[in-house]
């Protein structure tokens, strides 16, 4: 039986991966399991700077998912490089470097540092809908899109992973600008944007008033933008959004996923990226499949 | 070091209107714990998909007992004051730093639903201790408070002890101390903190905040710290994993 899958001609253990801003740097969720068990993991984003992050409230519980406004809190790339990379090498599983910025200057700043660090891809965050500037500024035009990608691009020594915005009209055409500009592999989804009123308070939830939904809620908006984004584009394409077992996963890989990655579900249960690794493999010895890599795409 | 365990309830009971007294049999959490951390207990209902954060009321590491005092406050909690005896929790604990242990004349602050973990605390403490518990009208573990040192009770209405606050209640009693433990709603804490810092005394208080991992991973839970923080490099620390007990001077409330 076959779980490995390649990304970009670097190769997975298996497809899963942890979500960016969900898994910390790994070392939390070490504690309960040995992180080899993962494909790869996907660091929280990090910047140039250290950033401050929203103030609080940053999350509200909604029904089967949540809403959330850390504002990418982050110890910046430095920190990230003395501590967090050193402790991810000692695992057997892949890394990978979510990258954030306010302008494109420090996306490229990000990326050409990490050039001769131990990171397998470097994820481009352009999709998180939780900060005034960059971010999703440049993930919700195509052109725009595909001038960031391009410059990541010019400065990058791994393979690029550009994480696209649910919160778009045409998720094709934001995949086809990423692809067109030299993205080697597309994530999706970010976070869907949303609002909660506390009607008791009378305010919102949330200090920043809106935030990103995610969980199991989501699942059927990302696994349909899976679909289509995976229709729309040659490269791979990882997808995420709600996934909480590895029948949730085998929905996102017959609808074209390559891999996938587990976030909000690692809060209902610290050990959910690991199960769904393990709920893979019993799907594929009860439908006897040999190779993961033969359901890739499969419902058409 | 923190686990996942399903727990064994073995008896709830409601201790005063909406607080609810859990007694679950989770021996690797029990072992573990200590006073001032909590546990992260999981919704069966699966569109809650959070965990609610509970402090540890009591532990008994020698029988693996483990009993959570809570006020329901929502659906969660709700669900929570449902279970009855054989029932399964699904718990990941013991979480946070919990308070340290001072052998000095203390004072522990308990308002409201802040009070259950100074019940463990005061199993655990040595030195001399005065208990001050702030209630809104009734009260709810008072045996508990009782069993060692001098309990001091204030309650909004007067029904009880002093009326007012718990700071009402230590000026009236002229009590003094060398060391403070607080737990309770942020109005009280900031009042202590005020207090500490003008009478020059080391005071530790815990925090709340929502929370999503529990375990430090996805920085929803920080308050805001005077000092650059070593772990985040911003002003800023996990209530989850670094707290949720902060001396009060590192804490802007
Ligand atoms: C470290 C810590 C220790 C706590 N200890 C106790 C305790 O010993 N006894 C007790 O009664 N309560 C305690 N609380 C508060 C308790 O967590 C909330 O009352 C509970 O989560 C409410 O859940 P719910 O589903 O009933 O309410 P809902 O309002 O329906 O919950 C919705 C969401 O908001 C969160 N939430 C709501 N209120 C709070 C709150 N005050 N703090 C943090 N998250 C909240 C819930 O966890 C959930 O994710 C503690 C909180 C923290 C952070
Ligand atoms: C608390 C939280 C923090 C997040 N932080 C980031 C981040 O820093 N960078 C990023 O690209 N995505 C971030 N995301 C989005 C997730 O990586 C993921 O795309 C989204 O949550 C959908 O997957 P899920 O439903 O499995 O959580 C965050 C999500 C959550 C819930
Ligand atoms: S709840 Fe995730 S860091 Fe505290």
């Amino acid at each position: 039986m076959n779980t490995k899958v390649t990304l970009a001609g670097v190769e997975l253990k298996n497809p899963v991966m942890t979500a960016s801003g969900t898994f910390g740097s790994g070392a939390e969720y070490s504690e309960f399991y040995d992180l080899g068990a993962l494909g790869a993991v996907v660091t929280k984003g990090v910047a140039n700077t250290p950033w401050p992050g929203n103030p609080t409230p940053r999350i509200a519980e909604t029904a089967s998912g949540m809403l959330n406004a850390i504002g990418l809190q982050n110890p910046g790339m430095d920190v990230l490089i003395e501590r967090d990379l050193p402790f991810l090498k000692k695992f057997d599983t892949k890394i990978v470097v979510n990258v954030c910025g306010k302008t494109t200057e420090d996306y490229c700043q990000v990326v050409e540092r990490l050039s001769a660090e131990p990171v397998d891809f470097l994820e481009i965050n352009v999709s998180c809908p939780n900060v005034k500037e960059g971010g999703i500024a440049f993930g919700q035009n195509p052109k725009a899109l595909e001038a960031i990608t391009r410059e990541v691009k010019k400065y990058a020594k791994q393979p690029v992973i550009m994480k696209l915005s649910p919160n778009v009209t045409d998720i094709s055409e934001m995949a086809r600008a990423a692809e067109c500009a030299g993205a080697d592999i597309i994530s999706l989804i970010n976070t869907i944007t949303g609002m909660k009123i506390d009607i008791h308070k009378r305010t919102f939830a949330l200090a920043n008033k809106t935030g990103g939904m995610s969980g199991p809620a989501v699942k059927p908006v990302a696994v349909r933008m899976v679909y289509q984004a995976a229709h729309a584009v040659k490269i791979p394409v990882i997808g995420m959004g709600g996934i909480c077992t590895g029948e949730d996963a085998m929905e996102f890989i017959l609808a074209g996923a390559t891999a996938v990655s587990v976030g909000t579900a690692n809060f209902r249960n610290p050990y959910a990226a690991k199960e769904v690794a393990e709920g893979i493999e019993d799907y594929m010895k009860k439908y006897q499949v040999e190779d993961i890599r033969s359901l890739i795409g499969a419902v058409e | 070091m923190k686990t996942r365990e399903f727990a064994t309830v073995i008896h709830q009971k409601e201790i005063a209107t909406g607080i609810n007294s859990l007694l679950l049999y989770a021996e690797k959490i029990a072992k573990e714990a200590v006073p001032g951390q909590f546990v992260s207990i999981y919704c069966k209902d699966g569109s809650r998909i959070l965990p609610r954060p509970i402090s540890i009321c009591e532990s008994e590491k020698k029988v693996g007992l483990l009993r959570l005092v809570y006020r329901t406050a929502g659906k969660g909690t709700e669900e929570l004051s449902r279970l009855s005896s054989g029932d399964q929790a699904e718990l990941v604990g013991p979480l946070g730093n919990g308070f340290p242990l001072i052998d000095k004349k203390a004072f522990l602050i308990g308002g409201g639903i802040g009070i259950p973990p100074m019940v463990q605390l005061l199993k655990e403490l040595k030195g001399e201790v005065q208990i001050i518990a702030g209630y809104k009208d009734e009260l709810f573990l008072t045996e508990e408070l009782n069993r060692r040192g001098k309990l001091y009770i204030a309650t909004e209405d007067g029904s009880a002890g002093t009326k007012g606050n718990v700071l009402d209640a230590i000026r009236e009693n002229d009590l003094t101390a060398e060391v403070i433990y607080a737990c309770g709603p942020k109005p009280m804490l900031k009042a202590i903190q005020a207090y500490a810092q003008e009478n020059n005394i080391e005071c530790y208080i815990s925090l709340e905040e929502r929370m999503a991992c529990g375990i430090g991973a996805c920085l929803s839970c920080v308050c805001e710290t005077k000092e650059t923080d070593a772990h985040t490099r911003v002003n800023k620390k996990r209530i989850c994993k670094d707290g949720p007990v902060f001396l009060s001077t590192e804490v802007e409330l």
